[in-house]
């Protein structure tokens, strides 16, 4: 953590132990407990059976140990086998959900970060008329509410013909958002501009300089805002349940939902509905298991105002 | 940010005698360039931005606002009404009970939140600093609302759910959280207290972090008490950053729709139709696009009403956008 080591300094000063300390170590104990033993409980129940769940609710460890769970949320039993074991037989299979997740949100990152970062260089780097008033459109466009334009940006994608299609649930934020213009010009504009004329001088044209200066000295911010655009996209689930009807474009958020719906007579399917949630958590906690030690330090204040 | 320190070595344009001549007209050249402006090039850099700002968010905008003055349902064209949905809105006990529940929502979700989150940036501060529990603390962010409500929805069953196993273990009445029209609207509010509480902590951290040790270090010398440090050093210098982050969430809670969804979908008997649940079943299951607009036009005026007069509370002028 290189960057936490910049901004406080090691003190080696041995700490007695006082009774302030130690309620407040047991106040962290306690929030760590609360944030992490939900995690515990998924993988706990996913492992269950619903039959013993029911008879041993309180156990700490998975009760009638078995994978029926992941099988139902697969799709891998068969429908009789399913409703025998609990589940609602709904044919729900997240391995589907899982790729329309990964291309949406794969999409939407590459594609939305490369584009503002084009545009936040422009905005940073560039010299041209407008540039100022057009900036200024885009900081108001930070003040509309998400979930404003997602009602307007339905119709449209439905006059567009892309209702229930992967690239219909990508496209509103596929081109930029306000917030990634903003926080990108910020890293730009910090950069020094003796960085930039000495690549001039060296006869290196603007575009070649964004490319091979620019981005890779940009690489910290890039990947902090791909991996929050990452996982915005990823538990987005307002705009694609407008927008997706069937499996072709279902995703992992709407799956969920839809899986928790299907409540069969006999009372919830607790082991499936837990073993899909695992199956649509997991991937995020992977993903920040990787990077987690490059963009924990870099999560940074950009004052919006 | 940390700027990853890879600066190639600057050139200075004055180098040895014999290249002096042919570094300066490069440098003419350039600054040639420069008055000239990189109109074109900025034109190139900008299209995918700017094409997708105006598609998806400005026209959406523009749109939203003439749609609320209409009758439409997807199937004919909009016909115009003039002011029909915003009366129609004004009369409609269940805008205004939706608003209620909404407002409820917020003040619980902020008020536990902001405490919180507060708490935890101080103790990740004055504490203990280690990255590993700033990991563990942002975890739950990674989930999506819907994994947060369905997991809680399981933890908090009246039957079957272990916080209630708990609760009769302690030989208490269990509660039935999510059907209950009393306890329903602050345990949803929780549910995303839970979800979000870490990443702002963590943006309290990072305000934390501009304030220079040396102050507490003072401090301590004077024989100041932790509480006392955080009342005279670490609140006053916090506000700002506190002022915004305030906004974003309170913005953000306003918003609220994923974690209903999935939990009671509005009920029990309306307790927990928050307004962008209301407005989702005015368009998809009425198909009320028209009102449904304008009730969307009336958050988007009460949102745009708390920044302003957060924005005039708080301004201290130390914006950072030049």
């Amino acid at each position: 953590m290189a960057a936490v080591a910049d901004t406080t300094t090691v003190r080696r000063v041995r700490r007695r132990i006082t009774p302030g300390r130690a309620v407040a170590w047991a106040v962290m104990a306690a929030i760590v407990l609360i944030t992490m033993l939900p995690f515990y409980w998924i993988l706990r129940t996913a492992l269950s059976s619903n039959d013993a769940l029911a008879a041993h609710p309180g156990d700490l460890l998975p009760v009638g140990t078995t994978t029926g769970g992941f099988e139902r949320a697969l799709g891998l039993q068969s429908a009789e086998e399913a409703i025998a074991q609990g589940g609602s037989g709904g044919g729900l299979r997240f391995w589907r959900y899982l790729v329309n997740s990964v291309v949406v949100s794969t999409l939407i990152t590459v594609c939305q970060i490369f584009f503002s970062a084009m545009a936040a260089y422009a905005f940073a780097r560039l010299r041209w008329r407008g540039r100022e008033a057009v900036f200024g459109l885009f900081l108001a466009g930070l003040m509309v509410p998400a979930i404003f334009t997602l009602l307007p940006n339905f119709v449209l994608v439905k006059q567009l013909g892309l209702v229930d299609n992967l690239l219909g649930v990508a496209l509103p934020t596929m081109f930029m958002t306000p917030f990634a213009v903003f926080f990108l010009r910020q890293f730009f504009m910090n950069v020094p501009r003796e960085v930039e004329e000495a690549a001039l001088l060296d006869g290196a044209g603007k575009v070649r300089i964004f490319f091979r200066l620019m981005l890779p000295m940009a690489s910290t911010p890039l990947l902090t805002l791909g991996l929050l655009t990452y996982i915005t996209a990823w538990n987005d689930y307002f705009w694609p349940l407008m927008v997706s009807y069937s499996d072709s474009s279902r995703v992992l958020t709407v799956a969920l939902a839809i899986f928790r719906a299907q409540t069969p007579q006999t009372g919830y399917d607790w082991s499936g509905l837990m073993a899909a949630t695992l199956i649509a958590a997991l991937p995020m906690l992977v993903l920040f298991g990787c990077f987690a030690r490059r963009i924990v330090g870099s999560i940074s204040f950009t004052g919006i105002k | 940010m940390t700027i990853a320190s890879s600066s190639p070595p600057s050139r200075l344009p004055l180098g040895d005698a014999t290249g002096a001549g042919t570094d300066r007209r490069t440098a003419r050249r350039a600054a040639a360039r420069e008055e000239r402006g990189d109109g074109r090039l900025a034109a190139v850099f900008i299209a995918p931005a700017l094409l997708g700002f105006v598609v998806f968010l400005l026209w959406p905008t523009l749109r939203g606002v003439y749609l609320s003055f209409t009758r439409f349902n997807l199937l004919t064209p909009a016909e115009w009404v003039g002011l029909d949905n915003y009366v129609r809105m004004v009369h409609d006990p269940i805008f205004w009970d939706s608003m209620g529940v909404t407002v409820e929502y917020v003040l619980v979700n902020i008020g536990v939140q902001t405490v919180s989150a507060l708490a935890i940036a101080v103790l990740l501060q004055r504490l203990t600093q280690s990255a590993v529990l700033r990991g563990i603390v942002l975890t739950p962010y990674l989930m999506s609302n819907v994994v947060a409500g369905i997991v809680w929805l399981w933890i908090l069953d009246t039957q079957l759910g272990i916080g209630n196993e708990i609760l009769a273990g302690l030989g208490l009445d269990r509660i039935p959280f999510l059907a209950d029209e009393t306890w329903a609207v602050p345990t949803i509010a929780l549910i995303n207290v839970w979800r979000h509480v870490g990443y702002t902590a963590l943006l309290l951290f990072a305000g934390l972090m501009a304030i220079p040790n040396d102050m507490y270090e003072a401090a301590k010398v004077d024989g100041a008490s932790e509480w006392r440090m955080f009342r005279r050093i670490t609140m006053p210098l916090l506000r700002p950053v506190l002022a915004v982050v305030l906004i974003m969430t309170v913005i953000g809670s306003f918003q609220v729709f994923d974690t209903v969804a999935v939990t009671t979908a509005g009920g029990p008997a309306n307790a927990t139709n928050v307004l962008q649940f209301y407005i989702y079943g005015a368009a998809f299951g009425r198909f009320q696009f028209g009102y449904a607009s304008a009730m969307s036009v009336a958050l988007l005026v009460v949102l745009s009403a708390i920044t302003v007069l957060q924005y005039r509370l708080t301004r201290a002028g130390q914006s950072d956008l030049g």
